[in-house]
């Protein structure tokens, strides 16, 4: 059995998506190759095939590859993939957009969002927003499996065999034109891989407020997120939701501003291992999560909590 | 210019679900049943084309048992033309799915099959990518904003870093964001109105498509419960929990 992983990244650095992926195909076989698609990008597969696990890094190196276009993508991954026991993606935007494709065009029913491998063939997802777990059984020749990327932890960048293989594209499926991309830019920690999570809800009541999340994010070296209410009203841009339809999170700490806490807000984020929850309605459900709760007034709260974290770092140095 | 709407029957979203106790999978009777949340913003949009004067057909297309009809006649009522529905009393996986839709596609020929992004009973997230890969039409996922041109459309799409903007060709296949629009209430002429639009119904195992599951189902359980916490009754009290008890920051 082999195991091709495809690789997400944006042509200079690897994503920790790809990382948590390489582990988790690791948990079914120890033979992996990871295919990397995108232009100029030698040395970005270089540094993959580095990777602990990996055995041989095949790369697809094309400037029509330089934005993922799923159409492009996928002959390319299914033209490999007879060669394979498992075919695996991180369940990012990325991976979800590209992965179907693969599936139906080998006549292969996915499993989607794997978050615990049982065996070669038997995985567990959630459904319902994480409301129910599933095992599932995948009778196909060929597994085709997106997985979440925080049930499992990323390999280390070092260990790797360090062989590259060059492959060719010649498959410009020409109906589909990348026009642009608007990535928030931040110096905050990467949401979806950060330690310590701050997010607002509804209860920010405007996009000026959210600043005094991010003083308190600062000073916890925190990433900022946001509940669906909060994006919809307009105060941050999609790339901050945590929940069912936007991020997964699973960081040590999690401080939950204003959010009211509901089923899809939580799905995204009721693994974190502490939760902490902010809210003057005291009949919120987020509390039913919460490890900490406080009943209070956020525009009181979060400027005494500031400066309770200004005391802390005071007294620790 | 033809649009085909999918809709999906699913447990409505403000329902708490209940896992079956022989965990065979989750409680579906006496249980409050509601369009999908992203199918509503499929329809909604298919309806602000038309209304734009860049279509002139609305066609919805459900698959599932004899009450899935409720949620065709829901999407008529919005303003929706005529139903498709094609009858099975099976859950039918992603896979099966696409290959109905596809096949009905090549019998109605719309411009653009719109979808919700996923449904959310199964979290899937792969019928709209699969159906587009079987037509070989090109597929926009993810849609907040469509804006259709002369034989194209540009599409921004949701992703995990924030937007995209995309050209694609027509036909196409388009999956649908809960931020695309706010969806209509159907009003209650509209509601007496759809009670008379054409619902075309057949069966499923007369399309001669293999709808057999491949993937099996070996249980369905609770998730792991969270213990409720504490209520502390400050910051300063919350900040030393924090500190000292649970060893976070």
């Amino acid at each position: 059995m082999t195991i091709l992983v495809l690789a997400e990244h944006n042509n200079i650095d690897i994503k920790s998506s790809t990382l948590s992926t390489i582990y988790a195909a690791s948990q079914i076989d120890q033979d992996i190759h990871v295919l990397v698609t995108g232009y100029e990008c030698e040395e970005l597969a270089k540094n993959i095939s580095k990777c602990e696990k990996v055995s041989k890094v095949y790369l697809a190196n094309n400037e029509k590859l330089k934005n993922p276009i799923a159409e492009n993508i996928e002959p390319i991954v299914v033209s490999l993939a007879n060669n394979y026991s498992h075919i695996m993606a991180p369940a990012t935007t990325f991976g979800k957009n590209i992965f179907p494709r693969i599936a139906v065009k080998l006549d292969i029913a996915q499993v989607s969002d794997v978050i615990k491998i049982i065996s070669s063939d038997t995985f567990m997802r959630p459904i319902y927003a994480g409301n129910a777990i599933a095992t599932v059984k995948s009778n196909d020749k060929i597994k085709v499996v997106t997985v979440r990327p925080t049930s499992f932890d990323p390999v280390e960048t070092s260990g790797g065999k360090e062989q590259v293989e060059n492959i060719s594209f010649d498959n410009d499926s020409g109906s589909v034109e990348f026009i642009d991309r608007e990535e928030s830019k931040s110096e905050r920690p990467e949401l979806s891989t950060a330690r310590v999570v701050i997010s607002g809800g509804r209860g920010l009541q405007s996009a000026e407020n959210f600043q005094l999340l991010n003083e308190i994010a600062d000073k916890l070296n925190a990433a900022v997120g946001a509940s669906r209410a909060a994006v919809d009203a307009g105060y941050v841009s999609n790339d901050y939701q945590v929940g069912q339809t936007g991020k997964v999170v699973v960081p040590d700490l999690y401080i939950a501003v204003g959010i009211s806490g509901a089923i899809q807000h939580l799905a995204g984020m009721k693994e974190s291992k502490v939760i902490v929850a902010i809210n003057k309605d005291e009949e919120a459900p987020i509390f039913n999560v919460a490890d900490y709760g406080l009943n209070a007034d956020l525009f009181e709260a979060l400027p005494q909590l500031s400066s309770e974290l200004d005391k802390l770092n005071t007294i620790q140095q | 210019m033809k649009l085909l709407v999918t809709v999906k029957r699913v447990i409505d979203y403000n329902v708490q679900i209940r896992v079956k106790a022989d965990g065979s999978g989750v409680e579906k009777d006496n249980v409050k049943m509601s369009m999908n949340p992203p199918d509503e913003n499929a329809v909604e949009e298919a309806l602000r084309i038309k209304e734009a004067g860049k279509a002139d057909e609305i066609i919805i297309l459900t698959i599932g048992n004899d009450r899935a009809q409720e949620t065709i006649r829901t999407a008529l009522a919005m303003g929706a033309d005529r139903g498709i529905h094609i009858k099975t009393d099976n859950d039918l996986e992603p896979l099966a799915i696409s290959k109905i839709i596809s096949k009905v596609a090549e019998e109605e020929k719309p411009s653009i099959i719109l979808m919700g992004k996923q449904a959310i009973d199964d979290d899937c997230n792969q019928t709209g990518q699969m159906t587009s890969a079987l037509l070989n039409w090109p597929q926009a996922t993810f849609a907040s904003k469509i804006e259709i041109e002369e034989q194209s459309a540009i599409v921004t799409r949701e992703i995990d870093e924030g937007l995209e903007r995309i050209k694609v060709s027509i036909p196409f296949v388009a999956s649908c964001d809960l931020r695309l629009n706010e969806p209509r209430y159907a009003s209650l002429p509209n509601i007496m109105k759809a009670k008379k639009k054409p619902i075309d119904t057949k069966d499923a195992s007369s399309l001669g498509i293999n709808i057999e599951p491949r993937i099996e189902q070996i249980k369905v359980e609770e998730p792991p419960v969270r213990q409720k916490g504490i209520m502390v009754s400050d910051v300063a009290e919350l900040v030393q929990k924090l500190k000292h008890e649970a060893k976070v920051i």
